[in-house]
């Protein structure tokens, strides 16, 4: 399964390669007229693309690209002129440290918070969490975020950073304080599904025969709670985890946007606003292998948790 | 018998079955609270550009006035321009594309679905491909990048709105069309002769019409948000035009000297999110079994990993 799958994964990864270069190739006023500015004459324009190889045929040029690429080299950033690999790497380093705390804090709170419902089902805590969990699934990411800066930022407190500028090529962990929006306004977006998910599968685990046998004889609530509920609700949390770092990829892009935070998705649209198109093939590449590598690890490991999918037939 | 009504039947059975799943909604709690924001937001949204009162482009005042001593309700913006007209003025064209990309997605979604579950084979395997590639990239990114290509055209928006939703659309319906097509009776209809289109017109989509319905509650809740996202991006979008996104964009420098300006458009936007979110998990709980419900609301993550496809042998290597 593991090896099907991951084929098949190469196989998406290489469609989706094959779609960023064809639709980066229709960017309109190509690379050299965004280097060269609009008051470029028409001979110095047809220069700069000869010199960027920008005239060759689209096969060659594809070829030539993902041959470079397999290698890890994905051309120069028109705009910055550089490597696209050597600059992204710190924003690479940026946005996971962003992703990682926002899917540990979340994945932790959806957890807690999804077993406290389940274990006092229909009480004011369940009814008061479920709700608040579907008003917050429910916002647009920046409006979540606008409102963030509102209350901790500008103003009603004044506590954090309004915004994570740092200085180009800083690593966001030596400022931490200007972690600490972006991370709030990602987790109150994402944690609605970690708590719906845990809940609805503790409610299912606590409601089977194992539980209430356990509960007759007289096991104590925590041992019923983390050493038979907790491991069978397993697969599912897991599940929602992959489902919550996939839905990330993208919604780093529009609150680094609104942050300013130094990761790959402020850079992306800024790569898009300069046409820089290396630069938007890689990140969107990296996107996808991350996307895709993603939902086979969580394929694999809901298999393993889960021991009526990997033994169907008993 | 059948002949005489055949073409009028199942355009009235599909009538009926919408109104009927709209009323179960609108019979809870829930799905009246999200049928009365989102009715307040459409309001606005639709009579506010009727309102007379200031141009929403035109240059008043100072910057970031605050609102009172002649600055209008809301105050004034980045450039001086009135808060309130530009709020009245933003929301139309916002709903409108939602609306179209909603509706392209459930279109081609539906037909790939169904062609690919009722055809199988290898047009099944080349549609759920597709689907898979589609998906593989975030639909805020997949987007961006077509958007950015030709700029802010509205064709262009909602082509790319409707293509990236379009791939989920397309597994519910093919799961729901395969449900109906392994039935004994359907098959027994194309083994007599009945031409493909007939037999799925007639009978496999009037059996998706309660499924489709609440994948475009849902995906009409994701088009908002996506599209005021590339809005707020500045994609999508002609300036000096008013728009919600764009102005909570615009004016989130000003935000200690005139809130409001982010504000209005920011609670306009939750409110409608929230309204239309509501609604849509109301019609999901009253019509669909409560475990494909959940499922259901669960879709908002953007990317469904396959191992909640019906279709997909899972397990068969470990066998």
């Amino acid at each position: 399964m593991v090896l099907r799958r991951s084929l098949l994964g190469v196989l998406t990864i290489v469609l989706i390669a094959i779609l960023v270069y064809v639709a980066t190739l229709v960017l309109p006023g190509d690379a050299a007229t965004a280097i060269l500015g609009q008051t470029a004459t028409p001979a110095r324009i047809r220069l700069l693309r000869h010199q960027l190889g920008l005239d060759a045929p689209v096969i060659t040029r594809f070829l030539h690209w993902a041959w470079h690429a397999l290698r890890g080299d994905f051309g120069d950033s028109l705009s910055l002129r550089a490597p696209v690999t050597s600059l992204v790497g710190i924003r690479l380093a940026n946005s996971a440290v962003l992703v990682a705390v926002v899917a540990a804090v979340s994945t932790g709170l959806g957890i807690v918070g999804g077993s406290l419902a389940a274990l006092r089902r229909d009480g004011w805590l369940d009814s008061l969490a479920s709700l608040l969990a579907l008003a917050s699934s429910a916002l647009p990411e920046f409006v979540v975020a606008v409102f963030v800066v509102m209350l901790l930022a500008v103003n009603v407190l004044h506590v954090f950073p309004a915004i994570s500028l740092l200085p180009p090529g800083s690593f966001i962990l030596s400022a931490v304080s200007k972690l600490v929006l972006p991370v709030i306004t990602l987790v109150i977006v994402v944690t609605p599904y970690a708590f719906r998910m845990s809940r609805a599968a503790m409610i299912e685990a606590l409601d089977s025969d194992y539980v209430e046998f356990a509960k007759l004889k007289g096991v104590p609530l925590p041992r019923i709670l983390f050493v038979h509920a907790l491991p069978n609700a397993c697969a599912p949390i897991v599940q929602v985890v992959g489902l919550n770092l996939l839905y990330l990829a993208g919604g780093i892009v529009l609150v680094e946007t609104v942050f300013d935070y130094p990761g790959i998705g402020q850079m992306l649209v800024q790569a898009i606003d300069n046409r820089d198109v290396p630069m938007i093939q890689f990140i969107v590449l990296a996107l996808a292998v991350f996307c895709v590598g993603l939902n086979i690890l969580t394929d694999v490991c809901v298999q393993l948790l889960s021991p009526r999918k990997r033994f169907p037939r008993f | 018998m059948p002949d005489q009504h055949g073409s009028t039947a199942p355009g009235r059975v599909r009538g009926g079955r919408l109104a009927r799943a709209i009323r179960r909604a609108l019979r809870t709690r829930r799905g009246r609270i999200g049928l009365a924001l989102t009715l307040l937001v459409v309001a606005v949204a639709f009579i506010g550009p009727l309102i007379p009162g200031p141009s929403p482009t035109a240059l008043r005042t100072l910057p970031f006035a605050a609102p009172g001593h002649g600055h209008g309700l809301f105050g004034s913006d980045d450039l001086g321009r009135d808060v309130l007209a530009r709020v009245l003025h933003g929301g139309r064209r916002l709903l409108l594309l939602a609306l179209a990309s909603t509706v392209l997605a459930i279109g081609l979604g539906a037909v790939a679905g169904v062609v690919a579950a009722y055809r199988g084979g290898w047009v099944d395997a080349l549609v759920m491909r597709l689907v898979d590639v589609l998906l593989g990239v975030p639909q805020l990114v997949f987007v961006l990048v077509l958007v950015s290509m030709v700029g802010p055209a509205v064709w262009l928006v909602i082509l790319g709105v409707g293509l990236s939703h379009a791939p989920q659309v397309a597994r519910v319906a093919r799961a729901a069309a395969q449900d109906v097509t392994e039935r004994d009776y359907v098959r027994a209809v194309a083994a007599w002769g009945v031409p493909a289109r007939t037999v799925i017109r007639r009978h496999v989509l009037p059996s998706l019409v309660t499924p489709l319905m609440v994948e475009f509650g849902l995906k009409l809740s994701f088009a908002i948000i996506l599209i005021a996202g590339l809005s707020f991006l500045g994609l999508g979008t002609q300036l000096p035009n008013p728009d919600w996104g764009v102005m909570i964009n615009e004016n989130r420098v000003g935000m200690s000297s005139n809130p409001w300006a982010v504000l209005a458009p920011a609670i306009l936007l939750a409110l409608l999110a929230l309204g239309v979110n509501t609604l849509a998990d109301a019609v999901a709980r009253a019509n669909l079994p409560a475990a494909v419900a959940e499922d259901a609301a669960m879709q908002l993550l953007a990317t469904e990993s396959p191992v909640t496809d019906p279709g997909e042998p899972d397990a068969e290597v470990w066998a």
